[in-house]
């Protein structure tokens, strides 16, 4: 069983994230950059299964500039056997088509039994490429499972829509996203921590993978314009003298929103 | 068969449980009419097509095509299927699928499948000289941003809640889709579980009013209190994520980065310190209302009405209040 984790270096949520207004670009210098939480619950989700399994395999895919090996190491660090880090200039700004493609021929080349990846990440907020991927690599695609049980040749889980709960289950390979109900991320021990310096973490240009970015084939997405929104002023503020529900409650009379 | 209209845009829309369509499909139709001529494609369950159709007419389809699933129990594969068949027909410019579980999945497999540009989360949709532009809100509202595509139609999945535009009412005209099975792998709806509404409370998504608990309130049982204000205002309840953490709620609660966004035309945030990953669930909200009784709490910063004070004592006085405004 060969399990891929895709996780992807994001701006930490806990600091001020920024577009560089003249690129459209995330502003990589503005935040520290983080492995996003939900890529470590996929990864902690393949390593319980590789615990109990001898014999499985788990290896982090991600595709980020060249610097992101710092967060790539935390996954080794975690557990995962080997990394594979796609990071090739002509990636910069891509859309989630070409996204989407170079990811599928990563994945190709390291081969798989199941892709675990997160539902939606924090930054880009689409939660389009556990999909896009499923269709590249012409496998079963269960995304937003709750719970996720892997078994040798299949595996399944339940799956929230908007009316109530999917039971789904689809035979491997195939490709699965995760929600953040499934259990956090161990954290890396000291062992794991010196261990992580000699795993193997491969580094891939889009020539390895026979991408051509530019392909007149594919309609992209382009950003038109970015603007900041200026940020939203506090208005009255008032300390309750006793009267403060009275008071809220003729505001929200008055703005017609009672 | 007659020809599509030149500036067609095709809405996707599913059947729910019922055979009821999607909440989402009003907007989406709103969407599309404001940019050229709305043509619905109803995915169905055998059987639920016609009755979905009108509902589409209704909302303001020009024409809906009609694809019932010749597999009910295989999960997406079907209506990528059916997708690819009607964009081949209606030759639109642009597709609009809305941004839920099943949607994004949808506009994810079709656009990679046809290399078609995908705009995702747009809040609004508009028209220039080349083609129909996506209106995004990102970084939790921090920042306003356009997409569209280099050639060809754009797929855009649309935030549930983020469009007030309403079609008028067309005359039926609907026909059945001839799809062709792509014979792609599926997973398998196994069985389904309808989510028991145990309140007529509004949902999370898309509500119009919100008030969401967080830490303040203190427990499980106090958490009572939100609901009692939203019930009151007829509002949604939501949460923080350290209300969700404590247990006071379940995760579906959840407001914020990782949670559902929201924006509602008022939210009101008790007991909710604001951290910045909840603030980007809801600061695009049109009136926020914050009660605190930390007057430092950011919450505070962003809010358009702000009461520091003990929460259990000025919810239930705004609750008496407001009650006694409605027997007026």
């Amino acid at each position: 069983m060969k399990i891929i984790v895709l996780v992807k270096e994001v701006p930490d949520t806990y600091g001020d994230r920024k577009l560089n207004l003249e690129t459209g670009l995330a502003d990589r210098e503005a935040s520290e950059a983080v492995i996003d939480e939900i890529g470590e619950r996929a990864l902690e989700l393949a390593l319980t299964y590789a615990d109990a399994h001898a014999g499985a395999e788990v290896a982090i895919l991600s595709l980020a500039p060249e610097g992101a090996t710092a967060t790539i190491r935390k996954g080794l660090a975690m557990g995962a056997g080997s990394a594979t880090l796609v990071s090739d200039e002509g990636l910069r700004g891509a859309d989630l088509g070409l996204t989407a493609e170079t990811l599928a021929a990563a994945i190709r080349r390291v081969g798989f039994d199941l892709v675990i990846a997160g539902n939606v990440s924090t930054d880009g907020s689409g939660g389009m490429i556990p999909a896009m991927l499923a269709e590249l690599l012409d496998v079963p695609l269960a995304t937003g499972l709750s719970s996720a049980e892997i078994s040798d040749g299949a595996v399944s889980g339940s799956r929230g829509v908007e009316s109530g709960v999917q039971k789904v289950s689809a035979n491997l390979p195939a490709v699965i996203s995760i929600t953040e109900a499934l259990p956090g991320p161990r954290f890396p021990n000291f062992k794991g921590i010196m261990a992580a310096k000699k795993k193997p973490l491969e580094t891939l240009t889009l020539a390895d993978l026979g991408i051509t970015p530019d392909n007149p084939d594919a309609a992209r997405s382009i950003m038109l314009t970015v603007a900041e929104k200026p940020p939203r002023a506090a208005g009255v503020k008032i300390v309750d003298e006793g009267d403060a529900g009275e008071k809220l409650a003729a505001f929200l009379v008055e703005n017609r929103l009672a | 068969m007659t020809e599509f209209a030149r500036d067609a845009i095709l809405v996707v829309v599913e059947t729910g449980p019922s055979g009821e369509l999607e909440k989402a499909a009003a907007s989406l139709l709103g969407a599309a009419a404001e940019v050229g001529t709305p043509i619905a494609l109803v995915l169905a369950s055998p059987g639920a097509g016609s009755a979905a159709a009108a509902e589409a007419a209704a909302l303001g389809a020009a024409r809906v095509l009609i694809a019932e699933t010749p597999d009910p129990s295989a999960l997406g594969v079907p209506g990528v299927d059916a997708l690819a068949a009607a964009v081949k027909q209606v030759q639109p410019d642009a597709i609009l699928i809305s941004h839920s579980p099943n949607g994004r999945d949808l506009a994810g497999r079709y656009a990679a499948r046809s290399r078609a540009a995908i705009s995702v989360d747009a809040i609004g949709v508009s028209r220039d000289d080349e083609g129909v532009v996506a209106h995004h809100s990102v970084y939790g509202g921090a920042y306003d941003v356009t997409s569209t595509a280099t050639f060809g139609p754009p797929v855009i999945t649309v935030r549930q809640g983020s469009i007030e535009a309403r079609a008028t009412a067309q005359p039926q005209a609907s026909e059945t889709l001839a799809v062709t099975g792509s014979g792609k792998p599926a997973a398998r709806i196994d069985s389904f579980e309808e989510a028991v509404v145990a309140t007529s409370r509004p949902e999370l998504r898309g509500a119009a009013k919100v008030v969401a608990g967080g830490r303040g309130l203190g427990s499980e049982e106090q958490f009572a209190l939100v609901g009692q204000l939203a019930d009151t205002l007829g509002a949604a309840v939501g949460a923080s994520r350290a209300a969700v953490d404590a247990g006071y709620i379940p995760q579906s609660h959840q407001v914020g980065q990782t949670g559902v966004s929201v924006s509602s035309q008022l939210y009101i945030a008790l007991g909710i310190s604001g951290a910045i990953q909840h603030r980007a669930g809801m600061q695009t909200a049109k009136t926020i209302v914050a009660i605190n009784k930390d007057s430092d709490a950011p919450i505070f910063e962003i809010a358009d009405f702000g009461v520091v004070g003990d929460l259990f004592k000025v919810v239930p006085q705004l609750i008496s209040a407001l009650e006694a405004r409605k027997k007026l």
